[in-house]
């Protein structure tokens, strides 16, 4: 199993993302408390991201409604800790079935009727949307009002609870976002994500070839909405406050789906360089404004907006890809 | 509830949406000829509201005048928009059309909060809280102006391209990309023209929708979604259907805000078009694909 994961990959790119990971576990000691709040950032939306690219980079189908797991996610596993006092390790479990039920459900619905293309899109939009003024009237979870989990002492780091310093979540979202990494690579490589690649390219010829296009759809969903779920729980006990309005939003799912985007969807190193270019440059655009005093709302948006349209622009295929090639690190990245 | 009272916020939801119809028909005629869903939409609605916002405070002009220059203005911008950026875009997969103009609809409404701030704004016209009786019922006056304009702008649209050439060469366009460039129609220009159109129709909208509600930059995506809705459920490229979605979402959000609670309006709008979606996935009056 560890020799699929490295075959194909040229030893320079072992080496240079050893050397990334050691990077990245040594962050914590070399950058600030502000520094790290942002690698966190720079990680949920490399994880998110990862998520997606399962579902539109994999498996070709696209989902404009991603907020919705990570919505689901987020509630359940925060109910279930406030209202019940089951912790988010168990708890996450329950989140993510869920999530995966959700996704499965409008998978089926989408993919029996044969809804593709713009309308799947917009009917992930829908179901999301549904989703959002539905909790926005779910008293259990406070509705519009907001659900707030208990806020933690920095001091104690109790990691079974979730509940601890920033250094913690920084080093839990690390391995995930490993992990996350490492499994896709093995979907990658395996059956499974050759049947993916023939449903993505040509789902016609992939039928006629005697492969299920229905179910091997179904299992990208699942496992999307899924690993999805997991940024939602771990949303919710980070920020430990969770409102209808912006988990469950439009503008969510848009932003997390930038990242792979903009890093390049398909590959599996493009939704972690992704997020760190945007991540970066949305901040680096806060600190400029901030330095010149300038704190005109929306500036930073509109520069945000015009750097998406150069690179949508003049690399639609990402930023990834062709660094990749310049860096001679092969196809299978 | 008193039946004159359900009547009178029916009759009244009926009206606002026709005007939901015309911005919805906008997106509909662009989709059913360039085939590209307008993401920046609403957002582009939304400019065509402060154009009227700042033309009735700067010189107390009323929006339904400012109308005419404010959709000749939104026409050169779709036309603009459709020559420069989108027409690269044409042979691009859907996720790199819907990543463009998420960044452009990302540009308008943030340009809109740098010049307008995040405050509500409106026009109030002299005539704003007049009412029309009829019979029982107290029908507003704006209601009943700006949906017989959105129904004549839709009728006017729909002979413009029944009868005249270059309607015509759209609707070609639009049946057969291929057989369009054959004859040699100039089918780059006839697309810009006809995002120019519907942006035109948006911006007419738009105009109108000043007298309805509170404009802010952030209204824009939510009546992205709300088009999107109306032209899944009417059919997208089904002009009819849009205007059939329009009056379907105008009542039901009516309805859905006298008997149960405002806020939940646009769940009752997102059920049908996820039971449209699964039953009847070309829209109430969509052709097959």
């Amino acid at each position: 199993m560890i020799a699929r994961l490295t075959e194909g990959v040229p030893q320079r790119a072992l080496i240079l993302l050893g050397l990334l990971l050691a990077a990245m576990l040594a962050a914590p000691l070399l950058v600030g408390d502000y520094g790290l709040s942002v690698l966190i950032l720079v990680l949920y939306f490399a994880y998110t991201g990862q998520a997606w690219n399962v579902m539109m980079g994999f498996a070709g189908q696209l989902s404009l409604g991603h907020s919705l797991y990570v919505g689901i996610g987020a509630y359940a596993a925060a109910a279930l800790y406030v209202h019940y006092g089951i912790g988010p390790w168990l708890g996450v479990w329950i989140a993510i079935l869920l999530s995966m039920s959700a996704g499965l459900v409008i998978g089926f619905l989408a993919f029996r009727f044969g809804i593709g293309g713009v309308y799947f899109a917009l009917l992930t939009i829908a179901f999301a949307e549904f989703t959002r003024v539905g909790f926005d009237h779910f008293t259990w979870v406070n509705g519009s009002g907001g659900f707030f989990l208990p806020v933690a002492q920095y001091s104690i780091n109790d990691p079974l609870n979730l509940r601890g310093s920033p250094t913690m979540f920084y080093y839990i979202l690390l391995g995930i976002t490993v992990l996350a990494f490492l499994f896709c690579r093995w979907l990658l490589t395996g059956r499974i994500g050759y049947y993916w690649l023939a449903i993505r390219e040509e789902p016609e010829a992939a039928q006629t070839l005697g492969i299920n296009v229905f179910r091997y759809k179904m299992i990208a969903v699942a496992i999307s909405a899924g690993m999805t779920a997991l940024s939602g729980v771990f949303f919710a006990f980070y920020y430990n406050n969770l409102f209808p309005e912006q988990i469950f939003s439009m503008n969510r799912s848009i932003e997390l789906i930038l990242g792979p985007i903009i890093g390049g969807i398909g590959s599996l190193f493009g939704p972690i360089l992704g997020a760190v270019v945007l991540t970066l440059l949305a901040e680096g655009l806060t600190d400029i404004m901030a330095a010149l005093g300038y704190e005109l709302p929306g500036v930073k948006l509109v520069f945000y907006g015009l750097c998406l349209l150069v690179v949508v622009m003049y690399l639609p295929n990402g930023i990834w890809p062709p660094l990749r090639k310049w860096l001679g690190l092969g196809e299978r990245l | 509830m008193p039946i004159d009272l359900i009547v009178t916020v029916a009759v009244q939801g009926i009206l606002t949406g026709l005007v939901y119809g015309l911005m919805a028909l906008g997106l509909s005629v662009i989709f059913g000829v360039v085939r590209v869903v307008n993401f920046a939409h609403g957002e582009m609605m939304t400019i065509a509201s402060y154009a009227a916002i700042v033309a009735f405070g700067a010189w107390n002009i009323d929006p339904l005048v400012s109308m005419i220059p404010i959709a000749v203005l939104l026409f050169a911008l779709g036309y603009a928009m459709q020559a420069a950026l989108i027409n690269p875009f044409i042979n691009r997969p859907e996720h790199s059309q819907f990543i463009l103009l998420a960044a452009v609809a990302i540009i308008m409404v943030n340009g809109l909060l740098m010049i307008f701030g995040p405050d509500a704004r409106n026009v109030l016209v002299d005539y704003a809280l007049d009412s029309i009786e009829v019979g029982p019922l107290l029908i507003d006056k704006v209601r009943v102006i700006t949906a017989t304009l959105a129904l004549a702008i839709t009728a006017g649209l729909f002979a413009f391209f029944k009868l005249s050439r270059i309607g015509k060469a759209i609707r070609a366009c639009a049946d057969n990309h291929m057989g369009a460039l054959v004859v040699g129609l100039n089918v780059k220009r006839l697309y810009a023209l006809t995002f120019g159109i519907g942006s035109a129709c948006v911006g007419a909208a738009g105009a109108m929708m000043t007298l309805l509600i509170d404009t802010t930059p952030n209204v824009g995506p939510v009546f992205t979604l709300q088009a999107f809705v109306i032209v899944i459920i009417g059919g997208l490229g089904s002009m009819p259907g849009a205007l059939l979605g329009g009056v379907l979402i105008g009542l039901t959000e009516a309805m859905a805000g006298l008997f149960f609670a405002p806020s939940a309006k646009t769940m009752f709008g997102v059920a049908i078009l996820i039971l449209v979606l699964l039953f009847r996935p070309q829209g109430l009056l969509g052709r097959k694909a």
